[in-house]
């Protein structure tokens, strides 16, 4: 990025998008007629295994993934058209996000054939998640401070420490794992290795980190003498961080840092009704034309990693705008439809269930996958400040 | 983008560097006209470029036109030529002869009140030719013009019409300017007598509402352009200016400050360029109202950052960081605040209704819901559709628009 020119140029989609995003619109109201999910406080984030399971059927996980390791080959702009539609309508993807987003393509660039082989089909059907095992007690944003460590033993490793604020760990059946192996060396970043873990193993032990919306999706991750064999290691040992570069950007990027709260916005147009005053509708236009802008910008950096394009800054500038936005939905409508108005609505109302979820949840959004200040601090790299 | 148009702009961008002098800032600070650089830009063919080649122009189109536009905004361009190329766009969709000049439009504000025909200019036929009458404010430069295209009121139907120079300097009651000391002057016609020539065809051509659209849309690219030198010239005082011992950029508190500046900037950045490939593909009002209503809050927070940044530095005459902040201050009040384009927007969402927001946004072709007839006692913003076309270009083969382009192009290049 040179600065003063950032540009997020339209992404001209080589395919027919409206028609994707029917097929996708189609199936989620076929899912909601079949009683497989409705939408629930939570939006996407809702844990819902039987619609992982259609969403797998259906080809909509490891859409871009190889056919020989259960994917579809689909284009990654395909897949983001599918995704934004997902994550748009609050569809409850929760299940198998990190294994779709993160661990699947982790795997698919750095691990062995016997891995993809073994585990992408996996999550490419729906069936299994994994969770992502990277901070610890004392390594929240400084990932190069875990102390959670393997040491080397004959045939594998053998892992002691502790992983926290793991979600969706207790439902998983895998976790990719982040573990000290060897140096840190000058740069901090050496001697780190990434682990594939199978949950189910002797020695690991997962405790509830419960939400203050409370909800269950954190957990403790303990590892006594785990013992983990070598056909495991995900790429090379002690060369992890530089795995990582990718995988964030990806993260960051993905449509899911805007998305959290539609369902919300969706509720409150509802419930501010066809004839809004002045107050409501400026308020819901705003909404309205940042949701606009957001959705461009997110698709314009879909467009450019398609076009190989490593547009980390730009990820950040959107993850930074974006889970501001998400954090101002439901502010804007507690102002709106006030304490009244809101005791006046039917015991179990959807939008009071959305508002008061989303509400307390969305202290979280500014936190989960890379802080505010870590973003910003990565746009000023971009700036050549840093 | 495509290659013709970077070659456009880049030329442009030359020939815009070497105008853009003090003096010249000056010059328009003080209300005045820099005619030998506007000589200069009609010299190259830059002020016809986007005339069609029916008008005698290179054809350009209309995303040719605000790419434009987006530059001068970047320069601060002390010339009207946004406005200019916004009036010409008006007297060809009212199938009117393209005018020499510097040219000017109006009405730029009361749109509302103007559409439900409230403070409209009016025509009145007359024996020979016809007579123009009424009040039209803040008119962009109009002491400086060539000729100014106006909307007016043949009985109930609005009527582009073309008023000359010197009856427009006659017209002029009161010199005012907006933030930017750019003029914006008050004129009143006391039954002044237009040729046949310079009146349309009743009820063809654009109406106040479809003005606002397009104006809106011609502030926002330019607001574009001068956020992006905003946030250059603040990342630049950043590196520069040394305090206890250090760059000021190197303190997280300000390198935290610029981040959020170039996320405005990038959203403003965003937001012109989905609008400009938009009006590219056929009719974009929502387009246009989501990217006036983003732009001008981002505007407000991008600018005074900025000025925080520069320190005292920044608030001085001499330091040219009010050149951009002050337009965008002013650009971000004409044609549409955010606040009166968010309203619009609210009344379409509310209409769409939660269930169809989405899918709403992601079609290309935007098909606004219709407003229940009575359905509010309250006076709105005008809901209806009015056709807004790219009428630039019309659909010309494209290896000609090319050639000509070219020739533009070259001129250009031989001027700067």
């Amino acid at each position: 990025m040179s600065h003063g020119d950032l540009r997020f140029e339209p992404v001209q989609l080589p395919f027919d998008a409206q028609a994707l995003r029917q097929e996708v619109r189609d199936f989620l109201a076929k899912m909601q007629r079949e009683g497989i999910y409705k939408v629930g406080p939570a939006g996407w984030a809702e844990v819902n295994r039987p619609f992982c399971l259609a969403l797998g059927k259906r080809g909509w996980l490891g859409m871009t993934w190889p056919k020989r390791y259960g994917g579809h080959e689909r284009s990654e702009l395909e897949r983001y058209v599918v995704t934004e539609e997902l994550l748009a309508n609050a569809a409850p993807i929760r299940m198998q996000q990190a294994a779709d987003r993160q661990n699947g393509p982790l795997i698919l660039r750095f691990g062995s054939e016997w891995q993809k082989l073994t585990f992408l089909p996996k999550f490419a059907r729906g069936e299994a998640s994994c969770a992502i095992g990277l901070s610890e007690p004392d390594s929240g944003s400084d990932l190069a401070a875990i102390r959670t460590r393997g040491e080397k033993v004959d045939g594998g490793w053998k892992v002691n420490g502790r992983k926290v604020w793991t979600s969706s760990a207790h439902y998983s059946q895998y976790m990719t794992l982040l573990l000290r192996t060897g140096d840190k060396g000058e740069s901090r970043h050496g001697g780190m290795t990434r682990f594939l873990i199978d949950l189910s193993w002797q020695g690991i032990t997962i405790r509830p980190i419960v939400h203050m919306t409370g909800e269950h999706d954190f957990n403790e991750v303990t590892f006594d003498d785990v013992l983990v064999p070598d056909n495991m290691v995900i790429g090379e040992v002690d060369e992890a961080w530089k795995q990582l570069g990718t995988e964030l950007a990806h993260e960051r990027s993905s449509p899911d840092r805007w998305t959290a709260q539609l369902h919300v916005l969706r509720q409150l147009v509802d419930e501010v009704g066809k004839e809004p005053d002045r107050v409501e509708a400026q308020s819901v236009g705003r909404l309205v034309a940042h949701l606009w802008t957001l959705q461009n910008m997110s698709a314009s950096i879909a467009g450019m990693l398609d076009r190989g394009l490593n547009p980390s800054v730009e990820a950040s500038i959107v993850k930074d705008l974006g889970t501001h936005y998400e954090q101002e939905i439901p502010h804007v409508a507690r102002a709106l439809i006030g304490e009244g108005r809101r005791a006046r609505l039917p015991d179990n109302d959807a939008f009071s269930n959305a508002l008061r979820y989303n509400l307390l949840f969305a202290p979280a959004l500014t936190i989960r996958g890379g802080t505010r200040e870590m973003l910003r601090n990565n746009i000023a790299r971009g700036l050549g400040l840093r | 983008m495509s290659e013709m148009r970077d070659v456009l702009i880049d030329s442009a961008a030359r020939l815009f560097g070497d105008l853009c002098t003090n003096e010249r800032f000056e010059v328009a600070e003080r209300g005045g006209f820099n005619a030998d650089a506007w000589a200069l830009l009609e010299a190259t063919g830059l002020t016809r470029a986007t005339l069609s080649e029916a008008r005698g122009g290179a054809g350009a189109d209309l995303g040719d036109a605000l790419a434009l536009v987006r530059e001068a905004g970047r320069v601060a361009l002390p010339l009207p030529l946004a406005d200019s190329l916004l009036a010409e766009l008006v007297l060809a969709a009212a199938g009117l002869p393209p005018r020499s000049g510097v040219g000017t439009i109006g009405p730029v504000v009361d749109f509302v009140r103007m559409d439900a025909g409230e403070g409209a200019l009016t025509l009145v036929k007359r024996a020979k030719g016809w007579e123009l009458s009424g009040t039209l404010c803040r008119i962009p430069a109009a002491r400086n013009a060539g000729y100014l295209v106006a909307l007016a009121l043949l009985e109930s139907r609005w009527t582009s019409v073309v008023v000359g120079g010197d009856a427009l300097r006659r017209a002029v009651v009161k010199q005012d300017a907006n933030w930017a000391n750019e003029p914006r002057d008050t004129l009143t016609f006391k039954r002044v007598p237009l040729p046949a020539d310079a009146v349309g065809k009743p009820g063809e051509g654009y109406t106040p509402a479809t003005l606002k659209f397009m104006g809106a849309l011609f502030r926002v690219v330019a607001m574009a352009g001068a956020m992006g030198q905003v946030l250059r010239l603040a990342v630049q005082y950043a590196k520069d200016r040394v305090q206890f011992g250090r760059p000021i950029g190197q303190f997280q508190a300000v390198q935290h400050q610029l981040a959020i500046l170039a996320s405005q900037v990038a959203a403003a950045s965003a937001a012109a360029d989905a609008v400009t490939d938009a009006v590219s593909n056929g009719p974009a009002h929502f387009e246009i109202a989501a990217a006036k209503a983003r732009i001008g809050e981002a505007a407000h927070i991008a600018c005074g950052i900025a000025h925080q940044v520069h320190g005292a530095m920044g608030f001085t005459y001499e330091h040219e960081l009010h050149r951009y902040t002050r337009r965008l201050w002013a650009w971000r009040d004409e044609f549409g605040t955010e606040v009166e384009w968010a309203e619009w927007i609210g009344e379409i969402a509310a209409r769409l209704g939660g269930s169809r927001l989405w899918p709403f946004l992601t079609s290309r072709d935007k098909r606004l819901p219709a407003a229940k007839p009575g359905a509010s006692q309250r006076k709105r913003a005008v809901a209806k559709r009015p056709a807004i076309r790219p009428t630039v270009a019309g659909r010309k083969p494209a290896a000609k628009k090319t050639l000509v382009k070219k020739t533009v192009v070259k001129r250009l290049r031989v001027k700067s």
